[in-house]
């Protein structure tokens, strides 16, 4: 009161706009004088009349984003597998072709799909990533849980270095860190050395080039992407809860059943989404781990693309593979809707 | 305030008779003072050391059935502590809680028969109402059909009965809190411990909820603990206050008592207002003492007294509304009178709050019921005025 008396008020320059003025503040202040110049006035005013205002703009960033790199090259995809392949640059038939009296035929072939539901390698593939993904998706939870709790519960001053000890493996190039797996696992690697050693085995074991070590390097690699989730929805949850669970009768125990479990759920969801759909379409583990009868549908497409130059082919791959994931995690969040609004 | 902690008294040693069936005289209900009666909660000599922190120290405390306790005092002063290491959730460094007469220490929270209401209420998020209200049940593996009666007779009695399929969120403060007490009365504890039960609630909301806590715990018969930092709020609601500072109990009495009788200058200023004179003791004069008082400028006639050496160092507590102000000096000016000039005059329509700077230079505030309209109140700033009492008003205190 007595300050507006005395001093004069920043806010008086501006007074006299209309608008914007009105809130106080430098940067509203700059933006009332910018409008003062007639340019720039204009294009406001142009731009208004077309409905395209500040909001919307901001709004419109991202949209414009996932139009220009999701949308558009899915599309490419999608039209490369509706064609033919043929030994040409680029090794397919173009979608739209010029025929005569000025008119453009479609050429579009759905030979390619028929061609992956004939063949059992690719059904099996898609099958294969599919068990490999859900089960190195449910190890990661289970080591993945321990490993997260273990962080939010432990003192304040530990969790920064605990999580630093997460991230720390991102720094080293992911490829990398798989090769480094290969001199670990392999027949005179350091794990059967150690056993050996130890003596707890006399035989060098055979987990290189088998399934196994697909997934211990799925495992890995994805560990993070399980772990940052839980622990950020771990680390929040109010503790007073499992002191009423065990005011209420309830043994430490049950209560991580009944309480922890329950409300780690956002976490246990993005943090399996976020494995799952990597490991779906996983190449490089499956190739420097695994063996040859290791089945993987990013596997399948690479050789399709790259040895067998079938462009069409492998677009037609990577569609399914797309629509697998998208489709049942789109199901999925309909499903969250329909019972949240069942709950009001 | 002091009122309604009587007839609360009053109809809890009514209740109490009734149950018994042994009396019909109105007797007051004082089990405290019955050396017969068995403490339903024994805590003694307990301390509890966090780190080199001693919360509490070495307290001793008796807690009869049916009683609304409360642990009053100033945050910090481990009245939280103490009400955790009666629910479990703490276990005392020394000493042992005996909970009608059994050893609780070793005891986890999920064995204990004692429930709390925590003060952030810690309702399940992902569970509705009535679902909340019976995990308690449910864990005991009391049958369906029971557990169906039992929650919705709390839901009952906490009036949710519209609200008994939301979830938390979508419940407002008021109704979370009664959720919460819901949830730790349904089990029929032994003990209800409630933290800071109505600290979040606006404050026409809590009185209207002290009430309600009071009947609620005459009803169900169930002894109450409650830890708070509100007097008014222990006033109200308790049959007995522990006030407690620095983790150790400085008195432990009915709010009445509490009231008139503090035992020390820092129960005197935590229960209401008060005006404390330091001063010396000079005489006895029969039950009384006479403190000759710098600060008074007057030689002051104490009420009942215990005997104190003669120039023992004393303070003497007055109530502000136990202070009669005049304009007029009283026959008497050297015993129980102060003068001094009117320095400031609160007006809160019901009652008028006087500061009076005496000629010490002290302060000292008197409040007076308006019974007459302002206009023709005679006192006005600057005025010379004389404060007067009896000598029952005056209470020693020895620190």
């Amino acid at each position: 009161m007595a300050r507006s008396a005395k001093e004069p008020d920043p806010r008086q320059e501006v007074a006299y706009l209309q608008g914007d003025g009105a809130a106080a503040g430098t940067l509203s202040g700059l933006h009332a004088r910018l409008l003062l110049l007639p340019p720039y006035r204009i294009l406001v005013t142009v731009l208004k009349r077309l409905g395209v205002s500040g909001r919307n703009a901001v709004i419109a960033i991202p949209y414009l984003w996932l139009l220009a790199f999701f949308l558009a090259p899915f599309l490419i995809v999608l039209k490369i597998s509706l064609a033919e392949v043929v030994v040409a640059q680029p090794p397919y038939t173009p979608l739209f072709v010029f025929v005569e009296d000025g008119f453009i035929a479609i050429q579009a072939s759905l030979e390619n799909y028929l061609f992956l539901l004939e063949d059992s390698l690719y059904w099996k593939s898609y099958l294969s990533s599919l068990r490999i993904a859900l089960v190195s998706t449910v190890l990661t939870l289970l080591i993945g849980f321990p490993i997260a709790y273990g962080m939010a519960r432990a003192p304040k001053r530990w969790r920064f270095a605990l999580l630093m000890m997460v991230i720390l493996p991102f720094w080293t190039s992911f490829l990398i860190r798989v090769y480094a797996w290969i001199g670990i696992l392999k027949k005179e690697g350091l794990l059967n050395l150690a056993l050996t050693q130890l003596g707890l085995i006399s035989e060098p074991l055979t987990i290189l080039n088998t399934d196994i070590a697909v997934y211990i390097g799925i495992v890995y690699s994805y560990l993070p992407f399980m772990v940052l989730p839980l622990y950020a929805n771990l680390e929040k949850m109010d503790l007073s809860l499992l002191e009423a669970a065990a005011d209420l009768g309830c043994r430490p125990i049950k209560a991580f059943w009944v309480i922890t479990v329950p409300l780690s759920l956002p976490g246990i969801i993005a943090g399996s989404f976020l494995v799952f759909i990597p490991a779906m379409g996983e190449f490089v583990i499956p190739d420097l781990l695994g063996g040859s009868q290791t089945l993987m549908i990013g596997k399948t497409l690479w050789s399709e693309f790259f040895n067998n130059r079938d462009w069409p082919l492998s677009s037609a791959v990577a569609v399914i593979l797309l629509l697998v994931l998208v489709v049942p995690i789109m199901l999925f969040q309909r499903m969250q809707e329909k019972t949240a609004k069942a709950e009001g | 305030m002091k009122t309604s902690a009587k007839t609360s008294a009053k109809t809890s040693a009514k209740t109490a008779a009734k149950s018994t069936g042994a009396t019909h005289t109105r007797q007051r209900w004082e089990p405290w003072n019955d050396p017969n009666q068995r403490p339903h909660v024994e805590i003694s000599r307990v301390t509890k050391r966090f780190g080199d922190f001693v919360a509490v120290d070495d307290i001793s405390l008796n807690i009869y059935q049916r009683e609304f306790f409360s642990l009053l005092g100033p945050s910090g002063c481990g009245k939280t502590t103490l009400l955790r290491m009666l629910a479990g959730f703490e276990m005392p460094s020394q000493g042992q809680i005996l909970l009608e007469g059994e050893d609780m220490s070793g005891v986890p929270p999920y064995q204990r028969p004692v429930n709390m209401m925590f003060q952030s209420y810690a309702l399940f998020p992902h569970m509705n109402v009535e679902k909340n209200i019976a995990f308690g049940l449910r864990q005991d593996g009391v049958p369906k059909p029971e557990i169906e009666r039992r929650v919705a007779e709390v839901i009952e009695m906490v009036q949710l009965n519209a609200f008994a399929r939301r979830k938390p969120h979508q419940l407002s403060g008021g109704q979370r809190q009664r959720v919460a007490l819901a949830r730790s009365l349904v089990k029929k504890p032994k003990m209800l411990l409630l933290d800071e039960p109505l600290g979040a609630l606006d404050k026409n909301l809590r009185t209207q909820t002290q009430f309600e806590l009071m009947n609620i715990q005459e009803e169900t018969g169930i002894t109450f603990v409650i830890v708070t930092h509100d007097q008014e709020e222990a006033m109200t609601v308790s049959s007995r206050i522990a006030v407690m500072d620095h983790g150790k109990i400085v008195q432990v009495s009915t709010p009445a008592e509490l009231y008139e009788y503090p035992n020390s200058r820092y129960v005197a200023e935590f229960i209401g207002e008060v005006n404390t004179l330091e001063g010396r003791v000079a005489a006895r004069e029969g039950d009384h003492l006479l403190v000759q008082s710098q600060e008074a400028g007057c030689t002051i006639k104490t009420g009942p007294s215990a005997d104190e050496p003669a120039g023992r160092q004393v303070w003497i507590a007055l109530r502000p509304e136990k202070v009669q102000i005049a304009l007029e000096p009283p026959p008497d000016t050297t015993t129980n009178c102060l003068s001094g000039e009117v320095w400031d005059i609160g007006y809160l329509g019901n009652l008028s709050i006087y500061h009076v700077k005496l000629d010490s230079g002290k302060m000292v505030t008197a409040t007076q019921a308006n019974r007459t309209r302002l206009i023709e109140r005679p006192i006005t700033w600057e005025d010379r005025v004389y404060l007067t009492w009896p000598p029952d008003a005056a209470v020693v205190l020895l620190s």
